[in-house]
């Protein structure tokens, strides 16, 4: 065992961090720079993160999990507004369907409360669901049950909007969509592959949620330590030093749980794979909404206003908790796989 | 980065199991009765003849010399095997390693490593508990000898040990932090009255008062020089916060263990909050292992003990209560004068956000020390 990022992680952690750092939105206005968005959407392209989970020669992706949630942590934490889990999500899928890679961008579409992947059937949508992270994609995967399996069908997508999460917009898709299977070539995939998915998508998500716990924090560091009252800093306060060291802890333990989940999707088996997501997703989830309550706090009144950052890094942990389940379902599967079935 | 087994760890693991397999004493918790501590030494010398333990001390004083993961493994194995955890002696080695000469190193090192002698920590005092550098107990030489007077409280296994570290007064002319010494000190002898404490969950072994009435101790006996007491008690709590130093995750599988055993034996006794308790305790307590294997492989690039401890002692503070709180929840509290084993590991758990520094110091810590933030 030695869980240390390897040199070449290291690098691409390094070169993440600086691409998001170098055109990543630093104020809540530079979130409306078209231009600025697009020349991080260019570099982001460019850089071919988002073919991590591409199939090679072998079928096997490209760069492990490990390698996905470096780029999807350093992405949160510099609020990327570039579309990388729902693509990232979209090649797996392809790569599981033995299909080949999309050559445009597109992401997946989840149920409406965004737990799991959405479903098709007669050639339509089973019923409403939301493409996430849809920012440049023209079409969405979904399922298609049949029989013992599930096929990956398509469906294409109108115009993204920003709703909750102001760095990743999304599409709201009505049930009487028409899904298209893809390809006569298409595998079916099975409950394991699905469980491997699943994996991948929680532990991409703890990830993006490690990422924006650590911006959050570092922003509220900053505001504490420049924000004057009482003819001092509120940081030289112990009961804002209490809060902001309580963040900290709840990162780091996050930081654990991530890693060993990234790890887990491609070294243990499927199940094993989502039960290690489970808990890192039940542990990321819980903490990520608390440490971004702590950044608006410290905040204090500018901590409620629009134009500062804390909230948005609040709002995409928001939707990284809910992609597959946040802190409740995920502790669900936690317990199921310890043999505890039903609990709600 | 690998969370796996290399081929010699898949061996030792393999040999570690089997021997668990016919040397597990089945003691109970030394957290709820105080019947763990008549089979401890005897559990302590077994693992240490059969090779697993002092994993990543040196050999020279009896450890196995191998990378600090391996004693992950053996807490990840004596957890499985619902065996009791390897004693917490790691705190006690490296404060010695570091800050000893080689004889004291020669002299007391082997019997801590192969368990052969019993000891205990003597910092608190009854009016130096955060603030541990006011302490008052006094060590003034008498010819070869110094002679120890004061009292010391919250002292860890004090009724077994037979040697005690302790942090004295030498010099109280000196600011509080530069007048402090540490002392091997023969805890057998006239000069030291025992008087157990009962804690809150009912056991008398875990911690105890001590009162130094002109007791002696050997001048070679000083660790390290005089005046670096503080150092030394400073190197030894940032152990003493170490999870990995400490081999508690075993503790918290075991008891989690056994709790996801009888939710599932009787699905229909347990209520949706209680089944959560339970969720959270097993989501913690993994967090905690794996969070111990991420330090104990940064150690390997030489990262040394920092304030990084106070993270990780909040950590191990936030799984043991939500395993206290799990336990509470499951076992109940015993009303009917029932099994309160479930009571007794919650209460025990209150004392693990104050031994060792309280939560509210490591908190000053992370916020002064990694966050920079003013004081």
């Amino acid at each position: 065992m030695d869980v240390r990022l390897s040199p070449e992680q290291q690098a691409l952690r390094d070169s993440a961090a600086r691409v998001v750092g170098e055109l990543g939105p630093r104020t809540v206005a530079q979130l409306d720079d078209a231009a600025r968005a697009a020349r991080l959407e260019a570099a982001v392209a460019a850089a071919g993160w988002r073919e991590v989970r591409t199939a090679g020669d072998d079928g096997m992706p490209c760069a492990s999990a490990v390698e996905a949630a470096i780029v999807a942590e350093e992405l949160g934490r510099g609020l990327a507004d570039a579309a990388f889990l729902g693509p990232t999500l979209a090649a797996e899928l392809r790569r599981l369907a033995g299909v080949p890679t999309s050559t445009s961008i597109e992401t997946v579409a989840l149920v409406p409360g965004l737990g799991a992947l959405a479903a098709g059937s007669g050639g339509r949508l089973s019923e409403a669901a939301v493409a996430i992270d849809a920012a440049g994609s023209r079409s969405a995967l979904v399922l298609v049950r049949a029989g013992e399996g599930c096929h990956v069908a398509e469906v294409a997508l109108p115009d993204a909007q920003v709703r909750v999460d102001l760095t990743r917009p999304s599409v709201a898709l009505d049930s009487r969509l028409t899904v298209a299977t893809l390809g006569q070539k298409a595998r079916m995939l099975s409950g394991e592959d699905l469980e491997r998915w699943t994996a991948l998508g929680l532990a991409l998500t703890c990830a993006d949620l490690v990422g924006a716990m650590r911006g959050a924090l570092e922003l509220a560091r900053e505001y504490a330590s420049v924000r004057r009252q009482f003819g001092v800093a509120v940081g030289s306060f112990q009961a804002v030093q209490h809060m902001l060291a309580d963040a900290f802890v709840a990162m780091e333990g996050s930081r654990s749980v991530a890693l060993h989940a990234a790890w887990a999707v491609g070294a243990l088996s499927p199940h094993d794979a989502l039960a290690a997501a489970a808990v890192a997703k039940a542990y990321c989830a819980r903490a990520a909404r608390s440490v971004c309550e702590t950044a608006i706090q410290v905040h204090g009144g500018i901590g409620n206003t629009w134009d500062c950052l804390a909230h948005v890094y609040l709002r995409r942990a928001l939707l990284s908790s809910d992609v597959l389940g946040g802190a409740g379902p995920s502790l669900t599967r936690v317990l199921e796989h310890h043999g505890i079935q039903g609990a709600s | 980065m690998d969370f796996g087994d290399s081929p010699a760890e898949t061996a030792f693991r393999r040999r570690l199991r089997e021997w668990l397999g016919t040397n597990n004493p089945g003691l109970p918790a030394s957290s709820t009765d105080d019947a763990y501590w008549a089979g401890q030494a005897r559990w302590h010398r077994s693992l240490y003849d059969a090779g697993f333990f002092g994993m990543s001390w040196p050999k020279e004083i009896g450890g196995q010399g191998l990378p600090s993961v391996y004693e992950v493994i053996v807490d990840e194995e004596l957890a499985a095997a619902g065996a009791p955890p390897r004693p917490s002696v790691g705190y006690l080695v490296q404060g010695i390693l570091e800050h000893g000469n080689d004889d004291i190193k020669q002299r007391f090192l082997p019997g801590i490593v192969n368990g052969r002698d019993r000891w205990c920590q003597g910092f608190s005092e009854p009016d130096a508990g955060s603030d541990l550098a006011s302490l008052l107990t006094r060590a003034e030489r008498d010819g070869d000898d110094y002679v120890i007077n004061g009292r010391k409280i919250w002292t860890s296994y004090s009724d077994d040990a037979d040697w005690c570290l302790l942090l004295a007064r030498t010099d109280p002319l000196v600011a509080k932090h530069r007048g402090l010494s540490v002392f091997a000190l023969p805890m057998r002898q006239p000069g030291v009255e025992q008087r157990p404490l009962r804690m809150i969950n009912g056991i008398t072994k875990e911690f105890g008062e001590v009162l130094f009435d002109g007791a002696r101790v050997p001048a070679g006996n000083m660790i390290g020089k005089p005046g670096e007491g503080w150092a030394l008690a400073m190197t030894i709590v940032s152990h003493e916060r170490e999870p990995g130093e400490l081999g508690y995750v075993a503790r918290y599988k075991k008891v989690v263990k056994e709790l996801t055993r009888r939710v599932r034996s009787e699905p229909s006794r347990f209520g949706p909050e209680q089944v959560r308790d339970l969720g959270w305790a097993i989501v913690e307590a993994e967090m905690l292992r794996l969070h111990v294997c991420r330090r104990l492989s940064d150690r390997l690039d030489g990262i040394s003990h920092g304030p990084e401890g106070s993270v990780d002692k909040l950590l191990m503070t936030y799984a043991e209560q939500a395993v206290g709180h799990a336990a509470l929840a499951i076992g109940g509290a015993a009303h009917d004068g029932g099994d309160d084993t479930g009571l007794k590991v919650y209460l025990y758990s209150r004392a693990q956000s104050v031994m060792g520094g309280t939560s509210q110091i490591q908190r000053n810590l992370v916020a002064r020390r990694i966050l920079g933030m003013p004081s």
